[in-house]
């Protein structure tokens, strides 16, 4: 008993404040969170002016590769989770694998997406081009928005890949352990954010009818 | 008893509860999907919102460990939330009467 409460002092010592960093993660994902409730506004604004046109350009992306991509982020959340509790149970390989996991499922997304911008911008529709600014306004400003906020997803995507390895590499020098962990559980915390913002934009623009 | 109250913070949450969590998450994905085929008027804007609105509290809730954190992270995501909230009503006022 006298050895633990020894442990447990001499833990409180080691200058480390797991809490602290995740509050410090939360302020930070809070303005990122404002960062896209700034364009959810904008979007909300036009789409509300413009709602027929909206609809109409809606029709023109691809329901079928936004459910797919919509599962892939799902899952790749349920294996990041997943990794945390592994590592926090002590199972280093069973974390590595979830996490490789993950960082795979985010590749596919990315992939989906390459995909998916090609189509439309083989299709002429790109910002700026002749056959986008033909259209009238209102399919203009979805076009716009669609690339502006699932381009900015993206990156967060490729920013959540980038951590993700890092945090690979943290685990396989010991960097992160069964006790020492909230590295990896921030990085949870970002990438269920992505995840977050990404249930938020599907609809939007993938299933007006 | 002790060392347990040093890190009171680790709630480990069991695999079972993730895969519960990501069933129903995809449950609501599909539905949102199948929903938006149907012509349900206004209504199906507020629908599609009402059940982006469940799954994000989901992944908050289990996948982000809210529902087990300590309780000053719940009052940050209220005020962070009742912000966003406050500026798109505020937004929406001046659309709406201008």
């Amino acid at each position: 008993m006298e050895k633990t409460e020894m442990t447990a002092n001499v833990e409180s010592h080691v200058h480390r404040d797991d809490v602290g960093s995740r509050m410090g993660m939360w302020l930070f994902l809070f303005t990122e969170v404002l960062l896209f409730g700034g364009m959810f506004l904008v979007y909300a604004v036009y789409r509300f002016q413009y709602s027929d046109q909206f609809r109409l350009a809606a029709m023109e992306l691809n329901t079928g590769i936004g459910t797919l991509n919509t599962i892939i982020l799902l899952t790749s959340s349920l294996t990041m989770a997943a990794a945390i509790t592994a590592m926090q149970k002590g199972s280093k390989i069973v974390s590595k694998i979830l996490l490789s996991s993950t960082i795979i499922f985010a590749l596919i997304f990315l992939v989906n997406k390459f995909f998916e911008w090609s189509a439309k911008i083989s299709h002429g529709i790109y910002p700026g081009s002749e056959e986008l600014l033909n259209k009238q306004n209102g399919e203009i400003l979805f076009f716009g928005l669609y690339y502006v906020m699932t381009g900015l997803h993206a990156l967060h995507v490729i920013i959540g890949v980038v951590i993700l390895v890092f945090m690979l590499v943290f685990i396989l020098k010991n960097k992160i352990t069964a006790d020492d962990n909230v590295k990896l559980e921030n990085s949870g915390l970002y990438w269920h954010l992505v995840d977050l913002i990404w249930i938020f934009l599907f609809p939007l623009f993938y299933l007006i009818q | 008893m002790q060392e347990e109250n040093a890190k009171h913070e680790k709630h480990i949450v069991g695999y079972g509860v993730y895969i519960l969590v990501w069933l129903a998450l995809l449950a609501l994905t599909s539905i949102t999907v199948s929903v938006a085929g149907i012509s349900l008027g206004s209504l199906t804007l507020f629908v599609a919102l009402l059940i982006a609105a469940i799954k994000s509290g989901l992944v908050i809730n289990y996948f982000m460990h809210i529902k087990f954190d300590e309780p000053i992270f719940k009052v940050f995501l209220i005020i962070s939330g009742s912000t966003l909230l406050i500026i798109f009503i505020l937004t929406a006022f001046d659309i709406l009467y201008r």
